[in-house]
Order: structure tokens, then C-alpha cells, then sequence
């Protein structure tokens, strides 16, 4: 009984200590929470909007790289499987983080496409459209990245930025025997995919046997045809990329809005209560000292 | 659609004859498919010619052409449609692809109808090129001088 009057009589000191959460502290927590959440909404509507843009642009984009794509389609090229050492690896993603599993469903993708064309005993290069993905890859795998792109994911992609990630490719002289570009495929606003489109280099598309009905064809037609085919296919990953970037990004800032909106009430509670508490702390103390009197 | 039951009745009749026509008239029709980066004109559309001017000089494209690749030149594609009407476009360079089953795919850099243009501006564009021909003697710089002339030039006489 003594020790329980004496715990009574020194709680206000230990009760503070023990909780940790005095008046102060859970309105400092209040205002940083308050402004997370109006910062992830403001991001939410930002990513809408240019979710919005970047829908829109896709649109041509899918028909211009569907056509890019439709003679690899019609003339049933593929790659040689038992030759063919030089393997290549466009990963196309963006700068930016908060997007939710964008870069890191790539990285997973891209890492495991190397570990089984490295046991298969291919020489892979990879490169990287995206500070996230030379972040999340080059650790690890430094020694397969050939080329790095900035400043991807600030802008709307161009064809301009196609042809020049193509240019370098082309410039860097590596004489890869096929090829593959990653990219995360728009399905819906709240639903991407990753997914690989074939890149074959220009030997593999003149030695393949149905390309023997295409008329009137030299070297150097066929070349520029590649090249060109070449930016087309990344134009459409950075298209089809940007688009489920963004729709991400929406998705886990309404979410994490949703969280901080959820946390909020619960330290609303927890700081009136507390709050109330208080008073009748004070308002005890007040009377038991008028009382003795 | 009358016709084609009409041969089918006389079939029988008129077997080997019917069997060549047939092979024509099964040729599938033209899926045509023009497009820019940023726009499409023609999706999987059937028509009748196409006109594309390419590096290894112009030709018409029909359905049942032969399969091929080209690569473009500036200049302009005349697009006829099946009611006889047709359409212009310039388009600065790009590629097209005639497969076997009668599908072209018109993929152009850079595309615009011919009455969006402007005479004055690209004759314009043409002497200031020119001029800058004679004063440019980096490699890099003057072939891209010189597709500045050949792209004004197609468009004036486009124009004209």
C-alpha cells in the first residue's frame, strides 16, 4: 500500500520519462506528419498530371513502335542460338525514386538475365537509361555496364533522346551479336509489366532466311534501316517507360498520403488524450494542495 | 460480294480459271500503317498507292507489291486512297517496310501535311543554307549543311 501511495505520489517524473511522449513531442510529431502528408499529396497530383501528358503521347508512340517492330515480327527473325557470344542489355528506367517497384523490378530483371547468359557463356553489356538502375547495378555488376544516361525522367522523352542514347551505342563499337531492351510496359493506371523487346544486330537480320523474299535490298540500306529500327525500339521504352513511371509514382504517394493521413488521427487521439490528462494531472495537484490547507 | 457468289456457282463449270482469279482476287488488300514519333496518320488503313520517295529513288507501292526495305528521303508521299482521293505529307527521312502479306509500314522522323508549310520560309531556309555551304569546312557541320539543302530544296519543289 505504502508503495503503491509512493509510485502515485512520484508518477508525474516517472510517467514522463517512461512514455517518452509528453505534450511537445507529439505535437512536433503532429506538424512533421501534417507536412509529409501535404508534400506526398501535392506529388500525387503532380504525377497525375503528367501521368496524364505521358498517356497521351503513348498513344502514337505504340503504333510507331509496333510498326518499327512488325518486320522482326512478320519476317520470324531470330537470333542464332548456338553462335553469338555478345549479348546486349538496354535497361530503360528513369532518375527518380518514390515510384514504388519501378527500379528495383528492372535491377531484379536485368540481374538475372545477365546470370543466365553469363552461365550460358555470353558476354553481356548493359546499359543503363537511368541513374536508379547504375545505382541499384553497379555495385554488383559494374563490370557488364557499358554506358550510363542522365537526366532521364525530368522531361518528356524525345525522339531526339532516343537517337542519341543510339548514337553513343552505335559510337561505342561494341559489336554485340543480339540484343534485348527492358522497359516496363504500360498495361493500366494502376497495373505495368517488364517486359523485353529483341534488338538484332544487322548480320543476324541479313543472314536470316526469310529476309531472302525482301527485293532489292544492299548493305547500306539495310544498315541505316537498322539503325533507324534501333532508335524506334527505345523510343517506344522510354515511352512506355515514363508512362508507368508516373502512374507509380501516383499510386504510392496516394498511398503513402493515405498513411499519413491514418497516423495523423492516430496522434490526434493520442495528443488529446494526453492533452486531457494533463489538465487533470494539474487540476489534481491544484486541489489536493487547496486541500491540505 | 454478288459477284464472288456468282463465281462460286460457276465453279464447278469454270474451275481452273476461277482458281487463277481467285488467287487475285485473295491477294489481302493494303494494311498501311504512317506514322510519326508523335502522330499517327494512317493506322493499318486500307488504300489504294502509296508514292514514298526513298534513297534509291521513288516508287509507288500497290497491294501485292513485292516485300522490301527502304530507307526515305526527304520529299513527298502521296497517299491515294480507295475512293480516289489523296493525301500529301513531306517527311524528312525514316524507313519503309513492304511485307509479304501486303502490310507497309511508313515510319517517318519527322512528318507534316504539305499545306502546313510555307513556301517563303523554306526558300528562305534554302539560300541561308546555301550561304553557309561555302563558309562551313568542319566535316561533322557541313554534312549537316548539306541535309539542310537537300531537305529545303525537296520541300520547294514540294511547294512549287
Amino acid at each position: 500500500m505504502f508503495a503503491r501511495t509512493s509510485t502515485v505520489v512520484f508518477s508525474p517524473q516517472c510517467g514522463q520519462v517512461r512514455n517518452m511522449t509528453t505534450l511537445k513531442d507529439i505535437t512536433i510529431r503532429l506538424k512533421s506528419i501534417k507536412n509529409i502528408q501535404k508534400i506526398t499529396k501535392s506529388m500525387k497530383m503532380v504525377a497525375a498530371a503528367k501521368y496524364a501528358r505521358a498517356e497521351r503521347q503513348l498513344k502514337p508512340a505504340r503504333v510507331y513502335g509496333t510498326g518499327a517492330l512488325a518486320l522482326y515480327e512478320k519476317a520470324e527473325i531470330k537470333a542464332p542460338e548456338d553462335k553469338g557470344g555478345k549479348h546486349l542489355i538496354i535497361g530503360v528506367s528513369s532518375d527518380r525514386g518514390l515510384c514504388g517497384a519501378i527500379h528495383s523490378g528492372m535491377a531484379k530483371t536485368i540481374k538475372s538475365e545477365i546470370a543466365s547468359l553469363t552461365s550460358a557463356g555470353k558476354e553481356v553489356m548493359v546499359i543503363n537509361v537511368g541513374d536508379k538502375l547504375r545505382g541499384l547495378l553497379h555495385k554488383s555488376h559494374g563490370q557488364h555496364i557499358m554506358l550510363n544516361c542522365k537526366e532521364v525522367g525530368r522531361k518528356p522523352p524525345s525522339f531526339g533522346d532516343a537517337s542519341i542514347i543510339a548514337t553513343e551505342l552505335l559510337n561505342s563499337g561494341y559489336e554485340y551479336d543480339q540484343g534485348s531492351v527492358i522497359f516496363n510496359k504500360f498495361r493500366s493506371v494502376i497495373s505495368y509489366k517488364t517486359e523485353q523487346k529483341p534488338v538484332f544486330s544487322t548480320d543476324t537480320v541479313a543472314s536470316s532466311e526469310t529476309m531472302g523474299i525482301y527485293d532489292d535490298i544492299d548493305a547500306d540500306v539495310l544498315r541505316n534501316y537498322q539503325e533507324f529500327a534501333l532508335v524506334n525500339i527505345i523510343y517506344l521504352a522510354l515511352k512506355e517507360s515514363t508512362t508507368s513511371e508516373q502512374s507509380a509514382r501516383m499510386t504510392a504517394m496516394d498511398s503513402a498520403s493515405k498513411n499519413a493521413s491514418e497516423m495523423i488521427d492516430k496522434l490526434t487521439l493520442t495528443f488529446n488524450r494526453t492533452r486531457q490528462a494533463v489538465i487533470t494531472k494539474e487540476l489534481i495537484e491544484i486541489i489536493s494542495g487547496a486541500a491540505a490547507l | 460480294m454478288m459477284a464472288a457468289r456468282f463465281l462460286r456457282r460457276s465453279l464447278p463449270l469454270l474451275r481452273q480459271t476461277r482458281c487463277y482469279a481467285e488467287a487475285v482476287t485473295g491477294t489481302p488488300q493494303m494494311s498501311f500503317t504512317f506514322a510519326s514519333p508523335t502522330e499517327v496518320f494512317f493506322k493499318e488503313a486500307s488504300v489504294k498507292q502509296v508514292d514514298v520517295p526513298t534513297l534509291t529513288g521513288a516508287f509507288g507501292i500497290l497491294p501485292a507489291h513485292v516485300p522490301t526495305l527502304q530507307v526515305l528521303r526527304p520529299g513527298v508521299v502521296t497517299i491515294f486512297n480507295e475512293d480516289g482521293s489523296s493525301a500529301k505529307y513531306f517527311v524528312s527521312s525514316g524507313s519503309v517496310t513492304v511485307n509479304a502479306d501486303s502490310s507497309v509500314q511508313l515510319l517517318a522522323e519527322a512528318a507534316v501535311p504539305l499545306d502546313q508549310l510555307d513556301i517563303a520560309a523554306a526558300k528562305a531556309n534554302l539560300e541561308k543554307a546555301q550561304a553557309d555551304l561555302a563558309s562551313t569546312s568542319d566535316e561533322a557541320s557541313r554534312a549537316e549543311v548539306q541535309i539542310s539543302i537537300e531537305a529545303n530544296e525537296a520541300i520547294v519543289k514540294a511547294l512549287e
